[in-house]
């Protein structure tokens, strides 16, 4: 069984009178583990590919299980409890909440879970020291730099232990040398266990995933795979 | 999200926008206040009213020829006979009664007064020496009624203040003649200025004794019998013991009214009472502005926080936490607005107590809490919408906001 089972997945948008096809039948495999990198120009329907695989959208059709359970059918509730234990996200920008401290940022995970203050302070502190953070654990965002806001972003969206981690142009707002930075950062965490998928516009980041998956006009074109990680 | 956890996000939320928190709870107090201070206002006029008629003597009975119905006509207004008069020889009965310590009879009357070439429309009222202690007047110089008979009418007469400058000016009044109608009396005292109440100025009253009165307009009738009791636990007792003799002396026949000054004060306890209540009411409409307010600050938040809003989502939080925390968050503006309004109340309501001393300006204890409570359900009620509409957002939409 693997991790993600999509099946047949369609998801229609309509926008006014028109109908727009974001993702025509698309059906994929991921194991547990993996380090898929999901490419292709705009408006291919990857971003939606993504948004459906974190939950935050359903299909109109098709059916998606997760660790093999069948998740297309859950309630709002149910689909943000599997978010919060199982999911991780990252946004291109950011998504820092701008009045909380990078702690606070971090700690949001654990608060929304109901996780008793001694251990999430505890696992912040750890988490924080991990990325490196630990000296701007009480700066606000605004007073963070690019790739920082980025490793608070990350140590947020793994302070939960998810078995997913989900990517949306992670590097899209930083310079190439924060970018590679952070994009090392992600791979650490994928070579310690984590499934990571990563969408990207950058052909180099494309690069270095073990799994390519090509996407235009709604549906999956290639669906390249690399047996050997570079080292 | 334990509550904890909610308040303390909903308080960094509202903290975050100092200025829009600001306005809010602005807004809010100044409702609250208002209801506190206008009622504050309204109380203390009431109990300005309430001490002043207890001033006239707490103990005091009204007795009134004839039986009056409130409640309108009645089948027995049409059958029933001209009520018997109260006599002087029935405020004597009562001045026996062991309950009873003062009495004053009244005969009222218009006549005209008349010293040297200045005459004058005054009031005059036949009364008893008791009247004086009764209802708390003093006399400026010379001396009240003697105590003597009712049915003696000895010719003396007790201007009031006003008449006294009038007619004498600078002059010295006591032992001075006066004509009062047709009959010449003498001046033996002036009152003492500013006694007032039951709709009668002492100022411009010439008071004589009650048979000279009853004389002068030639009846037998008096208008009140003004009774007075040993203490307030004798009042009830008094009251039936009174009626009992009277009614003995006239046959049997109930027909004449004792009215108490508790009847009296409890009237306008009531009218005063609703005056307050409609005053608060008016003020409480801000307060339903101010929760209109509430909704509407809470909608911009949640149209400001859209992104935040989707990212919590991302990271895991159900749609009830979302709603607690909105709600928390226009929980906590109202509240901050009703402690504030509630300060600035009693603040408005000292200040005015300091103006005037007179008014005992406290604003009631239900209308605080009322004005109080109104805030925070009207807060909570309209923070319902913006925090339904909060966990109502699409995720992905509400993320691709910033």
């Amino acid at each position: 069984m693997a991790q993600i089972e999509l099946d047949g997945i369609n998801r229609i948008f309509q926008l006014g009178d028109s109908q727009v096809h974001a993702l025509r039948d698309v059906s994929l495999r991921i194991e547990a583990g993996e380090y898929v990198a999901v490419m292709g120009p705009s408006g291919s329907g990857k971003s939606t590919l993504l948004n459906l695989l974190g939950l935050l959208d359903r299909p109109n059709a098709g059916h998606y299980r997760l660790e093999g359970r069948d998740v297309t059918t859950l309630s709002a509730d149910e689909q943000a409890a599997v978010r919060s234990a199982r999911i991780g996200f990252v946004f291109q920008s950011f998504h820092l909440v701008p009045r909380l401290t990078a702690a606070e940022n971090v700690a949001l995970p654990l608060m929304l879970a109901g996780i008793p203050p001694q251990e999430r302070t505890s696992r912040v502190t750890q988490a924080l020291k991990d990325f490196g953070l630990e000296p701007r654990a009480h700066h606000r965002p605004e007073e963070l730099s690019g790739g920082q806001r980025q490793r608070v972003a990350i140590a947020r969206a793994t302070i939960m232990r998810p078995a997913l981690l989900l990517a949306d142009e992670p590097t899209g707002n930083l310079d190439r040398a924060t970018g590679q930075e952070v994009t090392a950062l992600l791979e650490d965490l994928n070579a310690a266990g984590m499934t990571l998928i990563v969408v990207t516009h950058d052909p180099s980041m494309g690069e270095r995933a073990r799994r390519r998956v090509l996407m235009e006009d709604g549906a999956i074109q290639h669906d390249l795979r690399r047996d050997a990680a570079p080292s | 999200m334990s509550p904890a956890d909610t308040l303390r996000f909903a308080t960094r939320a509202a903290l975050g926008y100092p200025l829009r928190t600001a306005l809010m709870v602005l807004a809010m107090s100044i409702g609250v206040a208002a209801v506190v201070m206008l009622t504050a206002l309204g109380d203390g006029a009431r109990r300005y009213v309430v001490d002043e008629f207890s001033a006239l003597g707490a103990n005091l009975l009204i007795v009134l020829p004839g039986r009056t119905e409130t409640g309108g006509v009645n089948p027995g207004s049409f059958v029933s006979s001209t009520p018997r008069d109260l006599t002087n020889d029935d405020a004597a009965a009562l001045l026996r009664l062991p309950l009873v310590l003062r009495v004053a009879p009244l005969a009222v009357g218009n006549s005209e007064i008349s010293v040297g070439g200045r005459l004058r429309e005054v009031m005059v009222v036949g009364t008893s020496a008791d009247y004086l202690d009764i209802r708390g007047f003093g006399v400026a110089s010379g001396q009240f009624l003697p105590r003597e008979d009712f049915g003696r009418a000895s010719a003396v007469a007790v201007i009031g203040e006003t008449i006294r400058a009038e007619l004498f000016g600078n002059q010295n009044a006591i032992g001075r003649m006066i004509r009062l109608g047709d009959h010449r009396l003498r001046v033996i005292g002036t009152m003492g200025p500013a006694g007032r109440g039951l709709g009668m100025n002492s100022d411009e009253l010439v008071l004589v004794p009650v048979a000279t009165a009853q004389a002068m307009f030639n009846t037998n009738a008096l208008f009140r019998i003004m009774v007075e009791t040993r203490g307030r636990e004798a009042l009830a007792p008094a009251q039936r013991q009174l009626e009992a003799l009277l009614k003995a002396r006239r046959d049997g026949e109930f027909d004449f009214t004792v009215i108490t000054q508790d009847a009296v004060l409890g009237t306008f306890d009531r009218i005063l009472g609703a005056l307050t209540l409609g005053v608060a009411g008016i003020a409480a409409i801000s307060l339903a502005v101010a929760g209109i307010l509430v909704m509407n600050v809470m909608l911009v938040a949640v149209t400001q926080r859209t992104g935040e809003i989707g990212l919590l989502k991302a990271l895991g939080a159900s749609g009830r936490a979302i709603r607690l925390a909105f709600l928390t968050e226009a929980g906590l503006l109202s509240l901050a607005g009703a402690l504030a309004g509630f300060a600035l109340g009693h603040a408005g309501a000292w200040a005015i107590r300091l103006a005037f001393p007179a008014l005992p300006a406290w604003p009631p204890d239900w209308a605080v809490a009322a004005a109080v409570g109104t805030a925070l359900g009207t807060g909570l009620l309209f923070g319902v919408m913006p925090a339904r509409r909060a966990a109502a957002l699409d995720p992905v939409q509400a993320l691709m906001k910033r």
